[in-house]
């Protein structure tokens, strides 16, 4: 690595001192049982506070990090080469396994990046649609983070009253897609199907009975001694080692950066709804979830937006008669429409040859689709830009001098996702 | 703004050409232009965020083989992206590339992915090992001609077995008895089906003996 880290690495300052010492013939060898040594330790692929399947392979001198390598892959399920070898509608429910935390947030980035290749526009009301799940997703991904993070540093608490709010986002999800995790809502050209009778209302009434819970679970912590001394100047940032490293999202954001591709290149029609996008301003773990509960308060701004002006109109590209298959009843009513779905269902949606690479402002920062395509209804080669696995590779230069409790801390701040991270 | 850096960039190393592409300003750059090139974009347009490195793998005989594809995003000119895309040197069983990790220590995990997927050696990397499989992997699985179904290897569990004296054995690759078919065919073939109903979670497969042997 072209990084040069300086920590207090007493064990190695206190040998080399003593080497000295002796080479100069000042004192002699001591005796074995002074001698100080660095043990190893690896945390992890299955412990609480490495979410999930990461494993962290340390060098501790005391309880001081003077090395971490991160071990990843043991959720590798290889989903590029499964994408190379399926239609496009087939791999929308390989992509809710990714960032399974936030499934209708990757199926709008990949299907947006699908029909980027196709130039094939969706409806208003698709991509208010969109917007809106990607948001719901959005906030019960931060309240999963939050509530992990929370307990991982000792407040119990925090995480029951976000459970309680995710699952009500997930008694939602259910009546729109039929799925509580696993949605595969979208479809090349628009989605499964249209928003439920009165869903909408029960949204915004979520909206409503939300706000005073999240300021309420943000209380506990905001001004929570305990939690300050354990997160407030820990696994500080810099500015430049975040863009060095490629972070994204709430972990860019938290260290000064205002990149937000929903401002900075609107996709889906974020153009149109009003919201703030939260920056921090030292870049330690404080300062990331100070970061993440604004963006919760900031996507219910935007749900609000999407319902009160919700378009009509068609919920899928009508004019797309190679790439979308047409909802079930015309299917069963009309000769035409019966054939274009079997086409679809057996070749796949048509999509050009081209290569095109779509990035969306996902929960845990910026998820890409680059895709390579020869034309027909198979990519030919399909890359996934994860901003979990680009997001841990800063840990063997974040982690180096911090207690190992710290690192429990840095973890949880980072709020990644292995599903995500190995692919 | 991604236009006219392209532009300046042509001007800059004449080798480089455009590159079809169905959205971003995109470039191709010979081999030995690739760091100059992007630390051009870098330093004077200020395309600090390498966003992406990855490969594409033209399938084998094809001549380039592999190209190596970078994709870099601006944070002060709002949402600008370019790509950069170079052909590997070296062989097909050995591909080349130059390291970028001097410019982005970022760059240091994808490239690793990259070795790891594909076998391209990128040359200046200060680390480079397998990061997704495990150490002693032999193969590079998203190379066109590894089959989907994947390819039985031993897994390091030699020494677990002599240890704890446990019986392992190894889950099949193909992940159940849904086997996918490689190769090139159309969708109705190639889709998975039960097709290896050998394996179950009784019986032994015909092929192995009971007991994984433990290699000494």
């Amino acid at each position: 690595m072209a990084t040069e880290f300086s920590y207090p690495d007493s064990a190695a300052k206190a040998a080399a001192a003593r080497r000295e010492l002796v080479e100069s013939g000042a004192a002699q060898a001591a005796p074995a049982e002074f001698q100080t040594e660095k043990m190893s330790l690896s945390m992890g692929p299955s412990h609480p506070s490495t979410h999930g399947v990461l494993r962290l392979q340390m060098e501790l001198d005391g309880e001081i990090l003077t090395k971490a390598d991160p071990v990843v892959g043991y959720l590798h399920r290889g989903d590029e080469k499964i994408a190379e070898n399926m239609t496009y509608n087939q791999f929308v429910p390989y992509t809710d396994r990714l960032d399974y935390l936030a499934p209708l947030a990757n199926n709008m980035a990949y299907a947006i990046a699908v029909e980027r290749l196709a130039k094939l526009e969706v409806p208003a009301r698709c991509q208010a649609i969109r917007v809106l799940t990607a948001e719901m997703a959005r906030i019960s991904a931060h309240l999963m983070g939050l509530g992990a993070f929370a307990l991982d540093v000792g407040a119990w608490s925090v995480l029951l009253y976000s459970l309680e709010e995710r699952e009500k986002l997930y008694k939602l999800f259910e009546e729109l897609t039929g799925a509580r995790f696993t949605t595969s809502y979208t479809r090349i050209g628009g989605v499964t199907r249209d928003v439920p009778e009165g869903w909408l209302g029960r949204v915004s009434a979520f909206c409503d009975q939300f706000l005073p819970i999240l300021e309420e679970t943000l209380n506990l912590l905001t001004r929570n001694k305990i939690f300050m001394d354990r997160t407030v100047g820990i696994g500080v940032i810099s500015k430049a080692d975040a863009l060095a490293y490629g972070l994204t999202g709430p972990n860019l954001r938290g260290s000064g950066v205002g990149l937000d591709l929903r401002k900075d290149k609107p996709y889906s029609g974020y153009e149109q709804y009003e919201f703030d996008v939260p920056v921090g301003t030292k870049g330690d773990c404080y300062d990331r979830y100070l970061v993440r509960g604004e963006e919760m308060r900031q996507s219910v701004r935007i749900i609000r937006q999407v319902i009160a002006k919700f378009p009509g109109g068609p919920w899928y590209a009508t004019d797309a008669k190679r790439i979308f298959a047409p909802p079930k009843e015309k299917i069963l009513s009309s000769m035409e429409e019966l054939i274009q779905n079997f086409m679809i269902v057996t070749e796949g949606p048509q999509i050009p040859a081209g290569e095109v690479y779509f990035e969306a402002e996902n929960p845990k920062g910026i998820l890409g689709f680059f895709i390579v395509s020869k034309g027909g209804g198979v990519p030919y080669r399909l890359k996934i830009r994860s901003p979990s696995f680009c997001n841990l590779s800063i840990l063997p230069k974040v982690c180096v001098g911090n207690l190992i409790s710290d690192v429990v801390s840095i973890l949880g701040s980072l709020d990644f996702v292995m599903g995500e991270c190995d692919r | 703004m991604s236009a006219e850096a392209i532009t300046a960039l042509k001007a800059k190393f004449p080798q480089a050409t455009d590159r079809a592409s169905a959205d971003h300003p995109a470039v191709n750059v010979p081999f030995g232009d690739v760091v100059a090139a992007l630390r051009f974009l870098r330093d004077e347009w200020a395309f600090d965020l390498l966003m992406d490195l990855t490969a594409i793998d033209w399938a084998e005989g094809a001549a380039p083989r592999f190209t190596v594809v970078y994709h870099l995003l601006s944070t002060t000119r709002a949402g600008s992206y370019v790509r950069v895309a170079t052909n590997c040197a070296g062989t097909d069983a050995e591909p080349t590339a130059p390291s970028v990790v001097s410019l982005w220590p970022g760059a240091n995990w994808h490239e690793r992915e990259c070795f790891d997927m594909f076998g391209i050696k990128f040359e200046g990397h200060p680390d480079l090992r397998r990061i997704l499989m495990w150490d002693g992997y032999p193969y590079h699985p998203l190379r066109k001609e590894f089959p989907l179904a994947g390819i039985e290897t031993d897994l390091p569990v030699a020494d677990i077995q002599e240890e704890t004296g446990t019986r392992v054995i190894a889950a099949p690759m193909m992940g159940g008895p849904f086997v996918a078919s490689p190769g090139e065919m159309n969708l109705t073939e190639a889709e998975p089906r039960a097709k290896d109903e050998s394996w179950a979670d009784r019986e032994v497969r015909p092929d192995q003996t009971p007991l994984r042997q433990v290699k000494d």
